[in-house]
């Protein structure tokens, strides 16, 4: 049996990722690389890490089976991995308190951070008060309309968030001046990035933490069936959410792994965030992954509903498990969401965040292609809360 | 042409006690049509090489000024191959040397092969890669030596003593310090570590040193130049291109060399 071990000592997955950034920044990757090494093998770091999963996050999530769902759509055994009950509302804090932990242990005291639906952005500010950090958010002009009330949850969590108004107004645009901050600041600075995105070791280290989905998942379904799950589905953005819980089932070929991607209005329109349904290589942020972009390599502004999975890029990863076809990389438009998320609503009484009702909405589709000896796993990567006012407005607008 | 005649005429302004002064201007801020009047205005002017920005839609290594100059150039839709078109179109009436710098992914989807050819083709002498460090740089390096187009690497205050090592050993034409931990644009000081910083890279290097990021008025480039060979000034140039303000271009430059 091959093992698998990306990425190499250069932060490859296969031809992507990689560390293209300006030299200031080098010296701070090869730190974090460091540091990063030396804390996972760390007993002591590593039982304070579960330490805070446990007792200020609440994990282990549970594996939800989704009876009403699984009747109504008449296929495969649906079950609902709960990142949404994680603190804070979403899988996001798996990572930040993994970061912010290591902020510490490198002598930092100040923290920098990008958020698109302000998930990321609420964990980072969360982790810091809880750690006494001080946090500045870049967040877009436009996510900051679309999720007020985020923005006011991390001022209310003390953290200073500043308003990006380059480009879109969204992440990409709040990513490259989180960046900019971080050369000015790298060195009493940390960035804590939050996809599985950016300058290797970010892909790695955000994998790694949030490893911990896909870790519970397969302990939790072994032990209710014995066997492992037929497929399992997660939406992807940057990709964090699916790469935590992709990683731990990559070797066990019988499971189908899929990655939802947003279609935004449609892939026929030039208004989607949909990266690896036609692969064009190139690099952003930091690292070499698919991209939207013109054939002059400008990058191109993505369009969704969802604000976390508004970004022209993916991870390094998911372009690298897309290649090799170990990952199905699908889509799923606005409208489609929209009704995926009503209609979780209305089944399990969970109304979901608009990106994880991606995919929602592709079970649905696959639902149909299985029969009631299989079993099916959803990653419900985060609730809904933050989606009700955008929801109201666009189901008013119909 | 290349990394000879970049190393034939520094060293010639070096022999005769000249402070290097190395003005950058955005491609395409205003249109293309302006390109080869800026360069031959600079050229005449004492430049010692002439950096020439192409425009990038997300260019972390940049402050708002030159932020702003590339979205102004991408608004006039310029691309890479039309400014390597346009540079060629009037490489006989240059001697000032000609630098690009450019964010790799223009780059790497023009294909690392074909734009160093069409380099040569454009006389483009140099080239400054902002996003590529030492790690990732072997994409270009076999294709610019080639055809003997400089690389100048860039060293960073935050760089190990180690590294400059490597860094200035590696680079061809100069050595680019770049003095303030951030990105480019005006600054009215620099941190006190500047001037030992640029002493020991100055020191470690085989190359002339051009210290950069924030150089904006003819003191600073005289103090600077001072450490080690002279300046490379980018956002106070674009400004004062936008404005109109030419003839104080060539004053800050006269007064910087």
């Amino acid at each position: 049996m091959t093992t698998y071990t990306m990425p190499d000592a250069n932060g490859r997955f296969g031809e992507f990722g990689g560390r293209y950034v300006p030299e200031t920044l080098m010296p701070a990757l090869l730190e974090l690389e460091k540091a990063y090494g030396e804390a996972i093998n760390d007993p002591a770091f590593v039982e304070e890490l579960h330490y805070y999963l446990n007792q200020y996050i609440g994990r282990e999530t549970p594996l939800y089976y989704a009876e009403n769902l699984t009747k109504k759509l008449g296929g495969p055994q649906i079950y609902l991995k709960r990142e949404d009950l994680n603190h804070t509302g979403a899988h996001k804090i798996n990572n930040t308190i993994g970061q912010a932990l290591l902020t510490l242990r490198m002598g930092k005291k100040k923290v920098v951070a990008e958020t698109g639906a302000g998930q990321h952005g609420v964990a980072t500010a969360t982790v810091c008060s809880l750690l006494g950090l001080e946090c500045v958010v870049f967040m877009g002009e436009e996510d900051m309309r679309r999720q007020k009330l985020n923005v006011f949850r991390m001022e209310l969590l003390g953290a200073e968030v500043r308003s990006v108004k380059n480009g879109s107004g969204t992440l990409k645009d709040a990513v490259n001046d989180a960046l900019r901050y971080w050369v000015t600041n790298v060195e009493d600075t940390h960035y804590i990035l939050g996809s599985v995105v950016g300058p290797h070791p970010f892909p790695k280290i955000v994998r790694d933490f949030q490893s911990v989905i896909g870790k519970e998942t397969k302990q939790q379904i072994l032990k209710q069936d014995g066997s492992l799950p037929d497929a399992v589905i997660a939406c992807v953005g940057g990709g964090s959410n699916a790469m935590g819980m992709f990683y731990p089932f990559i070797e066990d070929k019988q499971v189908r792994l899929y990655g939802v991607e947003a279609g935004g209005a449609g892939l026929d329109t030039n208004q989607h965030a949909s990266v690896l349904v036609n692969p064009n290589p190139g690099i952003l942020h930091g690292t070499m992954t698919n991209l939207l972009q013109d054939e002059h390599g400008q990058i191109q502004e993505a369009f969704s509903i969802s604000a976390g999975l508004d970004y022209p890029g993916v991870g390094p990863e998911h372009s690298h498990l897309n290649d090799t076809g170990r990952v199905i990389y699908v889509s799923i438009t606005d409208d489609e969401a929209v009704t995926a998320l009503q209609s979780l609503s209305q089944t399990e009484g969970i109304i979901p965040a608009l990106e994880s009702a991606h995919a929602i909405a592709y079970a649905e589709k696959l639902a149909a292609e299985m029969n009631s000896d299989q079993r099916l796993v959803i990653c419900l990567s985060g609730r809904g809360d933050k989606d009700v006012e955008q929801i109201k407005q666009v189901l008013e607008e119909k | 042409m290349g990394k000879e005649k970049l190393d034939n005429y520094l060293n010639q302004l070096q022999s005769e006690n000249k402070n290097l002064f190395v003005p950058y201007i955005m491609a395409g801020d205003g249109g293309l049509d302006n390109l080869e009047e800026r360069i031959l205005f600079l050229q005449e002017c004492g430049a010692a090489a002439i950096e020439v920005g192409i425009p990038f839609s997300d260019p972390v290594a940049d402050g708002p000024t030159i932020q702003n100059a590339g979205k102004r150039s991408l608004d006039h839709a310029t691309t890479l191959t039309a400014v390597l078109d346009k540079l060629a179109s009037f490489k006989e009436k240059r001697i000032v040397p000609i630098i690009v710098m450019a964010y790799i992914n223009p780059i790497y989807k023009y294909g690392v092969e074909s734009f160093a050819d069409s380099c040569v083709q454009a006389g483009i002498d140099g080239l400054i890669i902002p996003d590529l460090p030492l790690e990732e740089e072997a994409m270009v390096t076999d294709a610019l030596q080639h055809r003997a187009i400089a690389l100048i690497r860039l060293a960073a205050l935050t760089s190990s003593s180690e590294r400059i090592e490597t860094l200035a050993h590696r680079s061809e034409g100069f050595l680019y310090a770049v003095t303030v931990t951030g990105t480019t644009g005006v600054r009215s000081s620099y941190e006190s570590k500047v001037k030992t910083y640029l002493q020991q890279v100055k020191q470690q290097s085989p190359v002339p040193v051009l210290a950069g990021f924030g150089v904006s008025t003819n003191e600073q480039a005289k103090e600077l130049g001072s450490y080690c060979d002279g300046v490379v000034v980018g956002s106070k140039i674009v400004d004062l291109f936008h404005e109109g303000k030419t003839e104080q271009i060539k004053q800050l430059i006269q007064a910087s060399i």
